[in-house]
């Protein structure tokens, strides 16, 4: 077990690079950051479509959102895996393909989240804001997702943490993230399967659990912190 | 200023406003109250279009404020209004709450709009304030920086629902005397209320509303002194009753 | 090029869909009876007045939660199965061992989510009603089970369901240690036919009649019986 780790423990964090791509725990830690990222904004737009007036706004989304959600995320990635370089014109990088599927199925469920967010705001305080004067977009901009976004952290966190999990299926499509590493790794070592799998799956509890514990102090804080009155 | 015209709204089948005319002046101080559900929590919030209307219209120096093609922002910016319930931005300082609109809606710079807020703030009593957290303030302190607040957009008129409903006895009178400064201004006012103390005191005129009809308007020493409907004088007995809290 | 659904859904190639789909009901179904039972014992374990009790069942909860299931599966078909005597490895070689494992993974990983919304819904019922019954005479096990599991239910079956949801489309990463399920039988397929735009329009609409279903009996659910207050 030692001189396994001794031998592997770069080639698990780091893959190939600098001889080849960037691989292992660092490649999926960026990229489970950069879909979070980038899933964020989307569901914010999604979640506010979904809070619409309109019905014409509002129901292609949530038809859309109950889409993605009913859909193995599996699927999205195969999906984006067959028909990006089509649709861009170009080939596209396991990295691309594997960022643009978590960007729409986590972008969906960002956005169920972002509705009950801003739906959690007392009435209160968008009546306040428009009896003042502010338009819908400056008291969304303003008031009302500012909190949102703010009590909504815990729950942010935590999808962060489903997203580092979703990573891993990047496998499949031979994105050199943490589990592939393992799966090559155990394929040149062959002798010891279950030390190789239990490494991989502590590296992932060490790496949730501790981003959990992390949204348990923020829901704490969460309740303790201000009240609107 | 304001004109009423045979308003009414229902909520389903319910009845909150039953066929309202009445004017009210520019300058005038009103004060409207009766018992719970008798629509004045309604009437006022269909002034600024917090409420649609069913019937009839409801004209703001003229206009009628419920077409349709109204600018309702631009309209709202124009009237102040102070709910029950405070509704301080939490997430933003006691100052940044009264310069939010005026540099969002009527485009001020920053420093003209801290100017005004802080001048406000200390007009109420409260520029020590200025840069604490809604959640540090007391229920009294909140109620008087959303007057400021209010008042930050310069509003030709002032609407106060229930400003003190919402507040433990002993900072009742720091939000009242806050009122009373302004009516001695000369503000256009409207304010639903139970203290009947404070009416006595700062109205010209006071309305008694049930059942969504305003049943009497009077001075209020005509109101006090001399009520004509048999349901301002029940509404006053009970008042006058051993535990009731003003008069 | 022309969209031409009856290759994937006739013949040869209809038929592997097809054994792909059933098997991934299977799979479900089967896990969710072993799931279930298992996610009670872990949330009355959480929910016991032993420490020790507690600590083995927030070690399962957090333990199989933080870990992506296709480690999971990966763990059981390529590492634990090395463990096992030399018999009994051969034995399950032959009797689809794909499918075992897959079970196991799943059913190890579903319950853990399932405890903790099953933990959730019993905490949410008063205490009261726990030590009313115990002034009655009740021990912990009847307690639970005569007043307050039954109250727990209705709070808890909305949950449940969402995770049924979600352990439907998790059948889907089966496919890694090679359980002939449906993706895996439309990767297949799609090699065979190079017919992706079919195979996956036929897979996706699959997956979403079950998710639609799933969802469904969800909303029925509550609207039939909606939580009721004490």
């Amino acid at each position: 077990m030692i001189e396994l780790i001794h031998n592997y423990w770069l080639y698990f964090l780091i893959g190939q690079y600098p001889d080849g791509p960037l691989g292992g725990l660092v490649l999926t830690l960026l990229l489970g950051a950069a879909a979070l990222g980038l899933a964020l904004p989307l569901g914010v737009v999604l979640g506010l479509a979904r809070t619409s007036a309109h019905r014409a706004i509002r129901w292609p989304v949530t038809a859309l959102v109950y889409v993605v959600r009913g859909t193995p995320l599996l699927m999205v990635i195969f999906w984006a895996y067959f028909f990006l370089p089509a649709v861009t014109g170009h080939q596209t990088s396991q990295f691309t393909t594997m960022l643009a599927a978590l960007v729409v199925f986590n972008g969906a469920y960002l956005a169920e989240i972002v509705r009950a967010g801003i739906q959690g705001i007392p009435r209160g305080q968008s009546e306040c804001a428009r009896a003042l004067g502010l338009s819908y977009w400056q008291t969304m901009r303003a008031v009302i997702l500012p909190q949102a976004l703010r009590n909504m952290l815990p729950s942010l966190v935590a999808q962060f943490v489903t997203t580092l999990k979703e990573t891993s299926l990047g496998y499949i499509i031979g994105l050199s993230e943490v589990s592939f590493i393992a799966g090559q790794i155990n394929a040149q070592v062959l002798t010891q399967p279950v030390q190789v799998y239990t490494t991989l799956a502590l590296t992932y509890f060490v790496l949730c659990f501790g981003l959990s514990q992390i949204v348990r102090v923020l829901e704490k804080r969460g309740a303790r912190s201000v009240v609107t009155r | 200023m304001i004109d009423f015209r045979n308003v009414s709204k229902f909520y389903g089948s319910f009845r909150a406003l039953n066929d309202v005319t009445e004017t009210i002046a520019r300058g005038e101080v009103v004060v409207v109250c009766g018992p719970s559900g008798s629509g004045k929590s309604t009437l006022i919030r269909t002034i600024n279009r917090l409420e649609p209307i069913d019937s009839g219209q409801i004209l703001l120096n003229g206009e009628d404020i419920h077409r349709p093609g109204l600018d309702v922002d631009r309209f709202r910016s124009g009237i102040g209004f102070v709910f029950q319930q405070f509704n301080l931005f939490p997430h933003l300082s006691v100052l940044d709450n009264c310069t939010l609109a005026p540099m969002k809606v009527r485009r001020l710079s920053e420093t003209e709009a801290r100017e005004r807020a802080l001048a406000l703030l200390d007009r109420v009593g409260l520029a020590d304030k200025a840069h604490a957290f809604p959640a540090q303030l007391s229920g009294g302190q909140q109620q008087r920086v959303a007057i400021a607040r209010a008042l930050a957009m310069e509003p030709p008129l002032m609407l106060f629902d229930e400003p003190t409903s919402a507040l433990d006895p002993e900072m009742v009178s720091e939000v009242l005397l806050v009122i009373r400064d302004l009516a001695h201004h000369g503000q256009t006012l409207v304010c639903v209320t139970h203290e009947m103390g404070f009416a006595r005191e700062v109205a010209d005129r006071i309305f008694f509303m049930d059942e969504g009809k305003i049943l009497e308007r009077a001075t209020p020493e005509d109101f006090f002194e001399r009520p004509q409907h048999p349901r301002t004088k029940q509404f006053l007995s009970d008042l006058r009753s051993p535990f009731a809290r003003s008069v | 090029m022309s969209i031409d659904l009856s290759i994937v859904l006739s013949g040869e190639f209809g038929q592997w869909l097809l054994r792909g789909f059933l098997l991934s009901i299977e799979l479900t179904l089967v896990t969710l009876v072993l799931a279930f039972p298992l996610a009670t014992f872990v949330a009355l374990l959480r929910l016991s007045p032993w420490k020790p009790l507690q600590g083995l069942g927030f070690a399962y909860v957090e333990g199989i939660r933080n870990i992506p299931l296709l480690a999971h599966l990966m763990f059981w078909y390529f590492g634990a199965t090395q463990l096992l005597p030399e018999g009994t490895r051969t034995w399950l070689y032959e009797h689809d061992a794909e499918s075992i494992c897959a079970v196991v993974a799943l059913t190890l990983y579903t319950a853990a989510f399932m405890a903790e919304d099953i933990r959730s819904g019993i905490r949410s019922i008063p205490t009261a009603q726990f030590e009313a019954a115990r002034a009655l005479g009740f021990g912990y096990l009847r307690s639970m089970r005569l007043v307050v599991l039954p109250q727990a239910v209705r709070i808890t079956v909305p949950p449940l369901i969402s995770q049924t949801l979600s352990l439907w489309k998790n059948t889907s990463i089966a496919t890694v240690i090679g359980t002939a399920e449906l993706m895996y039988q439309a990767q297949r397929v799609e090699t065979a036919t190079f017919r992706g735009a079919e195979t996956f329009a036929v897979t996706t609409v699959a997956y979403l009649a079950v998710s639609g279903v799933i969802t469904l009996l969800g909303v029925l659910y509550q609207r039939r019986y909606p939580v009721r207050a004490a």
